[in-house]
């Protein structure tokens, strides 16, 4: 199974929708498109939905930081949402929270980022 | 009764899934959570990709080895190449450590390894390759029950 990526942009948010499996086969991938849309859209604000990311390994929490430190230069901020337990598990262990806002759902993210 | 498998693949990023999926299938006749199961995937997804990006350097002519025992609860999980090898396996250990952070690597590797599994094992001579040991006993195992 591969990654699947959809993206949306809503003002200077960037809305990241994530099915399948993010590892490091699937990563740069992500890097890639969500980057170029950063740069082209004048990007501040993500949303990662990861309802439907049915597995992910350290490799995803790398680019995940990436990104971070990307829209981090804008003064921008990260809000993932609809996370599992067990790549909350990952989030936890790396300490990403710290810097990276959660949400229950999809919803809820955008209205804190005020594009709902 | 011990069971036993093993395979090789080349160092290709597009066998991380393989890998994974193949040992989580071989591991799934001893009835483990799917939590479990996700802790096995998720292990041998790092191993396999240190193996690729650091032990061969993405040298996609380099081999990585995986060999499974299971036996009752008990799982052990070799994954070999014979790259690089590593200088500091202390360092590299480290939680945030990794020595290609212009590659976007979380250098959580082996904390995950190490979260997930009972043991971690690391083996390795500089120039002649890697070896990572990881052995985790199933809580869930039903076998007590046959």
């Amino acid at each position: 199974m591969s990654l699947n990526i959809e993206l949306e942009t809503k003002k200077d948010v960037l809305l990241i929708r994530l099915s399948g499996e993010l590892d490091h086969h699937t990563a740069d991938t992500l890097r890639e498109k969500a980057t170029a849309i950063i740069e082209k859209n004048d990007i501040r604000h993500i949303v990662l939905n990861l309802e439907h990311l049915s597995f992910m390994d350290s490799s995803g929490l790398g680019v995940i930081l990436g990104r971070y430190k990307q829209i981090k230069q804008v003064h921008g901020e990260m809000v993932v949402c609809a996370i599992s337990p067990a790549i909350q598990r990952l989030f936890d262990m790396s300490g990403l929270f710290k810097i990276i806002k959660m949400e229950p759902t999809e919803e809820f993210a955008l209205q804190r980022l005020g594009v709902a | 009764m011990k069971n036993e498998m093993s395979l090789e693949f080349s160092a290709l990023s597009q066998n991380e899934s393989f890998a994974r999926v193949t040992v989580a299938a071989f591991i799934a006749q001893l009835d483990p959570t799917m939590d479990e199961l996700t802790e096995i995937k998720t292990v041998v997804s790092e191993a396999v990709t240190n193996a690729i990006i650091h032990g061969y350097e993405n040298n996609p002519n380099g081999i990585v080895y995986i060999q499974v025992s299971i036996e009752d609860s008990l799982i052990d999980i070799t994954i070999k190449d014979s790259g690089k090898g590593i200088v500091d396996v202390e360092e590299a250990r480290q939680p945030l450590f990794t020595t290609k952070p212009d590659l976007e690597r979380s250098g959580m590797g082996f904390t995950i390894m190490e979260n997930f599994m009972d043991e971690v094992e690391v083996l390795t001579q500089p120039g002649r390759g890697t070896e990572v040991k990881l052995r985790k006993h199933l809580n869930s195992s039903k076998m007590l029950c046959n």
